[in-house]
């Protein structure tokens, strides 16, 4: 039985690695990742989890170490934030072409400079093309059910790759809720052992990164290209088993009253939450507007992503990630990638905001729906907004 | 493993490009982007052994005669030997075209 405990969310992290049984735990802390690591640090110190825990002097050696670590077969954790996130970049790309099953927690925080510690989604898209699985969560409860679902996601042998779970800095990082946590026994029987099916073993010698000239590389990028796409039925296999121990339902592309409405609005993470009260909020006002939140950025949902917006008429989604001299948002971009080949499909009205910390209340999501619908109407001769910036 | 590097698809991958053979790398011809080849005059050799000493590729061994000689198969062509041996045995000359797309011959 899962006990309903108030709890940090990155707490309940530590005790959520701690149930699965972690073997090693490389990582340095970075701010708003730190409670999650002293949090592990703490729980294998006074010997509650029986690992090791590599306290690196970087976040590139603490990837460095988890490509080890995994590749030995042991089940491997580490978590990040921000410039944290890009210093490892490197690593990330050897991390899930070495096909290394890895779960990593990011709390989501933005670049520098100026210096922010504060959330936006800046790192994640940084880390878009990097090959990983990636899960936005919305709330403490499914930061700690996508951490368990990443670990039988990411050693599933028809997946074998790392997964990050993005949870927003501080708005979810460091956010006390009341949480259902997981007991042993739950663990255990939702997740299996980890059986890396070719580790690292003196007595059955092999070689692990090694060099690809141009004769394979090409072939064996795409042997990881189909094996992302293809991880997609594993993905959802383990939210529906998910599902049949715990009872909550996980899926890639989420919705929330959007059925029938000719005007949506996206969003992703804990934004969702607040987007959430302000659709109740427009829907009394005789507004007629859902919400669509993405749950897998990565392999990305095209079909329903496809399927969430088919009927509308006015899709306003949020990014809080700007690519710079670009499109705007990263995720706006893709989704507008995906809708083009449709015949029919809905105007994309693309706003970047809640960038460094900043706050989107209630309100700020109802006018931004109702800006939307007003460019929808009248068009623009920018790409996007950037929502919330003083003139 | 059965098929050559060529005629590998992305399906024939081993998970995550591992390599499952110990010493396969043995295969890899890294000769054939050599500029410039050794040739020898073993009238000087004295069979002192520096070349094979000098060879970042390891790649020199002694032949029936116990002169030192490079495997073409690997040899890069850098010219350390030559410059390194004290009698003057080597002398690099230019490597004719071939066809760098055929491997393995």
């Amino acid at each position: 039985m899962s006990t309903k405990t108030g709890i940090e969310v990155s707490i309940a992290i530590g005790e959520v690695v701690k149930l699965t049984d972690a073997d090693v735990i490389a990582a340095y802390p970075i701010t708003p990742q730190t409670h999650i690591v002293e949090h592990l640090a703490e729980l294998v110190s006074n010997g509650e989890l029986n690992a090791q825990f590599i306290p690196v002097e970087s976040e590139h050696s603490a990837m460095s170490a988890c490509l080890g670590s995994a590749a030995v077969g042991a089940r491997t954790f580490t978590a990040t934030a921000g410039q944290g996130l890009e210093l490892m970049h490197e690593v990330l790309y050897v991390a899930s072409a070495m096909r290394l099953p890895i779960v990593m927690a990011v709390a989501n925080r933005a670049l520098s400079a100026p210096l922010s510690v504060w959330g936006d989604h800046s790192d994640v898209m940084a880390t878009r093309d990097t090959g990983w699985i990636q899960i936005f969560t919305e709330n403490g409860q499914e930061v700690i059910d996508n951490t368990l679902c990443a670990f039988r996601m990411a050693e599933d042998k028809r997946v074998l790759l790392p997964v990050m779970v993005h949870l927003d800095g501080f708005h979810l990082s460091h956010m006390i809720e009341p949480m259902l946590l997981p007991s042993q026994e739950e663990v255990d029987r939702f997740l299996p052992p980890n059986q890396y099916p070719l580790p690292l073993d003196p007595s059955k010698p092999l070689a692990m990164g090694d060099f690809g000239p141009p004769i394979v590389y090409t072939e064996a990028k795409w042997a990881q290209e189909y094996n992302l796409l293809n991880s997609r039925s594993t993905i959802l296999e383990v939210w529906k088993e998910f599902s049949k121990v715990f009872g909550r339902n996980y899926s890639p592309v989420e919705c929330y009253r959007c059925e029938g409405c000719k005007v949506l609005l996206f969003t992703m993470g804990s934004f969702s939450e607040t987007a959430m009260s302000a659709i109740d909020n427009l829907r009394n006002q005789g507004i007629d507007v859902g919400l669509v939140r993405l749950r897998l950025w990565r392999p990305f949902p095209f079909a329903e992503v496809r399927n969430a917006f088919k009927d509308a008429e006015v899709l306003i989604t949020l990014d809080r990630a700007l690519s710079a001299g670009g499109p705007g948002g990263p995720v706006s971009s893709e989704i507008k990638s995906a809708l083009y080949p449709l015949e029919k499909r809905p105007k994309v009205v693309s706003f970047v905001g809640g960038l460094g910390g900043r706050d989107i209340n209630v309100s700020g999501f109802e006018e931004m729906v109702k800006r939307g619908i007003e460019i929808s109407k009248t068009g623009s001769s920018k790409e996007y907004e950037a929502f919330g910036v003083r003139e | 493993m059965a098929k050559s590097e060529s005629e590998l698809t992305w399906k024939d991958i081993e998970v995550g490009c591992i390599a499952t053979e110990p010493g396969s790398a043995a295969r890899y011809k890294c000769g054939d982007w050599r500029s410039q080849r050794p040739t020898y005059d073993f009238n000087k050799c004295i069979k002192c052994g520096l070349c094979q000493i000098f060879c970042p590729e390891g790649c020199i061994y002694q032949n029936e005669k116990g002169h030192f000689e490079a495997n073409m198969y690997y040899c890069k062509g850098c010219g350390i030997c030559a410059k390194e041996c004290p009698t003057k045995v080597i002398t690099m000359v230019e490597e004719e075209e071939t066809d760098v797309n055929k491997n393995g011959d």
